[in-house]
């Protein structure tokens, strides 16, 4: 049987360790996402305290200003790659399926490789700090700050490592949702029926499917500049430009930033009607404002670049794409608050989250598009404005809908209720705590303080609002304490949340929380884009079904976290090479061969287990 | 499939931008003069031949003819051999000339994107050879021909990029850039900042 020719029996336990490192259920590796982001989101966190330490008083000498290019390197990049980008996977893997009436994604096993190589590739980067070389050219990269001349550690290479291997898992699970999306869906959920947080990770798996190749270029093209003294982007001299990287990461890194904040859009999105028990006001504008924002977002990369002096043309026809790209996001929001407009409206913590989102993102928005006006961005380039305003876009935006996302659907994904007394401790703690951070940040850059700064002189007036900046960040801490012990103490001892605790109208509040391993006993038949609450459309689902009658899901299976780890140690391998190149080789090569190895497992391996099959009927 | 081949022209599509963006900024050592014309033409046919043997290898799967599927799913993955032979070939010429990717810029952008378009093919020929072997094992059968189907998709892709590569790349380079198409890519370079 296919089963004997792998080297391990295949691991059919439900639970234990083993199950979970070899699961292939969408839910699973969701909740994987969920926590492993988490863990990176106080990693970060802990980067940003001691750097607001650090400037928390005039020449402070807490940290040296190699330590401080460090910490805001790893900060932003653990922010984007390793929370952001991961938070929203885990609400697609969690979410999707259940929304549309599917029972797993397209491809399960593809599914759990996708989160094994995103785990090990931010292993892999972090471990640098554990070798002397934590990566300290900012979260940018710009050449030639990572040239060999200039970064003579390994940090560059842990960052470009790092960052392509989790850059494969990411490509491979936009691929893995696009197909998820458009063919998986139950009879009846027609495009125009799906809840905006599906279409809104429809966008986003399309634009990482076409925002990451420029990437992956960019970062093999640094990574030949760097191991095989290639030239790219360096010596002026040879005929190279340091230009070119900027064009690279940024014709990626603009529509990146819609890959981070659609996801909490379409939170919003569904979390709203919910709380004001109604429709959400015009959802085919919602949903053709995010198609818009997903191809305008790919025009508009130069403006992260208008003070490199490009010239007049590029800066123009930038200019007015950025301005463009401002209308259907004004869409939106307008959007959102006619859902509002005469709804019932209900203040539960998810609400406020939503609301937060709302106000937040709407000010980080208002600070984006000033910078469309290339003379007030030649001003502002550089400044804590600009860091003031990514944090509203970020943290406002997508961190604040992240959240609202986390307590609407934490009943779901465990069965029990969050606390609604702590949970809008948090929200203020939360929300005081980023204005206070943030808000001053504006006002500092106005008046001149530069980003990437370790430290300035008494005379320059910085210091008191860098006082409140540090202290807001502190509420920040505590908020996030709050909500740890919010979600331990529901783990524990929450009140069990029932079916639909919300009284929500989408597909996944019609099955138990948390779901059964199939989702749907029978696949729904969906006539309505609001199935709960349309009594002509409304889906009753059958309990439970008998144990011997449950649909046959795909195994667990191995092969996807062999392979990824085969694929990390590769790249690590090539860091070992530059310093033992026997070593380094033999690292390559036995970790080529288990990929391959992997790579036939896999391909061979029939989807459910046969001997596990026959003992099912 | 589509979204993958999708994603993958942004992928070659970034490689031959940039080496179009620094063509002629190579300051020393051989460039274009040393394309071989001739030789490449001959292997872009074997290329577009396979292509051929692929559309007929499916013709074959999906009428139910195995014995014809298995040639010609053979023939493709022999000619797309013949075609990385071709280019080891070519490497090997260009380093005894003395263009390796350290050498200029000419060769960094030029050997890096013929290099990842090699390793496509490469791929194919891994999966051309699976395929090959599980129509004897019963995997691959006349009911699911969409398998070989999709691989076929995959193999006229490398194909087509492969011509422009051959267009662009070898017979723009090697016959002096008429002069319009130089300015159009320096002009546009120009505005983004480059060159």
């Amino acid at each position: 049987m296919a089963a004997n020719t792998s080297i391990l029996r295949r691991p059919l336990a439900p639970t234990g360790i083993w199950a979970w490192m070899t699961t292939v259920d969408h839910k699973r590796i969701g909740i994987l996402y969920g926590v492993t982001a988490f863990f990176f989101f106080m990693l970060g966190g802990m980067e940003a305290l001691i750097m607001r330490a650090q400037l928390a008083s005039a020449e402070s000498t807490l940290v040296s200003a190699a330590t401080f290019n460090a910490l805001f390197t790893m900060h932003g990049t653990t922010m984007v790659f390793m929370v952001v980008m991961p938070s929203g996977a885990a609400f697609f893997n969690f979410l999707v399926p259940l929304m549309i009436g599917a029972r797993d994604v397209a491809f399960p096993r593809l599914n759990a490789f996708s989160y094994w190589l995103f785990l090990f590739g931010a292993i892999l980067m972090n471990f640098s700090f554990f070798m002397n070389a934590f990566p300290d050219m900012g979260w940018f990269g710009y050449a030639p700050l990572t040239s060999n001349e200039f970064s003579i550690s390994n940090s560059t290479d842990y960052w470009v490592l790092g960052l392509l291997v989790m850059g494969i898992g990411t490509t491979a699970a936009g691929f893995n949702f696009v197909v998820t999306i458009l063919n998986m869906r139950a009879p009846g959920m027609t495009l125009m029926r799906m809840p905006v947080f599906v279409w809104m990770t429809l966008i986003v798996a399309f634009l990482i499917i076409f925002a990451f190749p420029p990437l992956t270029i960019a970062l093999t093209f640094l990574l030949f500049d760097r191991f095989f003294d290639t030239n790219f982007f360096v010596d002026i001299g040879a005929g190279s430009d340091p230009l070119l990287w900027q064009h690279l990461f940024w014709i990626f890194g603009h529509p990146e930033v819609y890959i981070l904040i659609l996801p909490a859009m379409g939170i919003v999105s569904d979390v709203l009607p919910t709380f004001t028990r109604k429709p959400l006001f015009g959802y085919t504008m919602v949903v053709f404002a995010g198609v818009v924002i997903g191809f305008l977002g790919f025009g508009v990369w130069v403006h992260h670049m208008f003070v490199t002096g490009l010239g007049p043309w590029a800066n123009a026809a930038f200019a007015a794409t950025t301005m463009a790209i401002a209308v259907p996001t004004g869409v939106k929001i307008f959007n959102w608050l006619a859902t509002l407009y005469g709804g019932s409206i209900i203040f539960k913590t998810p609400m406020l989250f939503a609301l937060g989102f709302l106000s937040m993102f709407m000010l980080g928005g208002l600070s984006g598009v000033m910078h469309a006006v290339t003379a007030v961005d030649s001003q502002q380039s550089d400044t804590y404005f600009i860091v003031a305003h990514f944090h509203y876009v970020l943290f406002g935006g997508a961190i604040f809908g992240l959240t609202s996302g986390i307590y609407y659907w934490f009943p779901k994904i465990s069965g029990k209720m969050l606390s609604e007394p702590i949970g809008k401790l948090h929200f203020w703690l939360m929300f005081i705590g980023f204005n206070l951070t943030f808000m001053p940040m504006h006002i500092l850059g106005v008046i001149g303080m530069p980003r990437r700064i370790y430290t300035y002189a008494e005379d320059m007036g910085f210091e008191p609002l860098n006082q409140i900046v540090s202290g807001g960040s502190l509420i920040i801490a505590l908020a996030i304490v709050v909500f740890t012990f919010n979600i331990a103490r529901s783990v524990r001892q929450g009140e069990p949340a029932g079916d639909n605790p919300w009284g929500a109208p989408t597909l996944e509040w019609s099955i138990p929380s948390p779901p059964h391993h199939y989702n749907f006993p029978v696949i729904p038949t969906v006539r309505s884009q609001y199935p709960l609450w349309d009594e002509n459309a409304n889906v009753v689902l059958p309990p439970a079904l008998p144990a011997h009658n449950e649909p046959i899901m795909p195994d667990p299976s191995y092969w996807p976290i062999m392979l990824a780890f085969a694929i990390t140690m590769v790249a690590g391998g090539l860091i070992i090479w530059q310093g033992h190149a026997i070593a380094g080789l033999t690292v390559i090569s036995s970790m080529g061969l288990l990929g391959m190895r992997s790579i036939f497992g896999w391909v061979l391996e029939p989807m459910e287990d046969e001997a596990h099959v026959s003992a099912h009927h | 499939m589509w979204a993958f081949l999708g994603s993958d022209v942004l992928f070659f599509g970034t490689l031959i931008a940039t080496h179009l963006v620094y063509r002629g900024q190579s300051v020393s050592g051989p460039t274009e003069g040393i394309l071989d014309i001739p030789v490449t033409s001959l292997s872009t046919f074997v290329l577009l031949m396979s292509s051929l043997a692929m559309v007929l290898a499916l013709s074959g799967l999906q009428r139910g003819k195995m014995g014809e599927a298995r040639f010609w799913l053979a023939a493709t993955a022999l000619l797309g051999s013949v075609f990385v032979g071709f280019q080891m070939y070519e490497f090997a010429e260009f380093a005894n000339e003395g263009l390796t990717p350290r050498t200029n810029l000419f060769g960094s952008t030029f050997l890096i994107m013929t290099g990842f378009h090699g390793t496509h093919v490469v791929i194919g020929i891994f999966w051309l050879w699976s395929l090959f072997f599980s129509t004897f094992n019963g995997k691959i059968h006349q009911g699911n021909s969409l398998e070989v189907e999709i691989a076929g998709l995959y193999w006229h892709f490398v194909d087509i990029v492969w011509i422009v590569i051959f267009g662009v790349v070898y017979l723009v380079g090697a016959y002096g850039a008429e002069e319009h198409v130089h300015e159009a890519t320096h002009s546009a370079a120009a505005i983004f900042g480059l060159g």
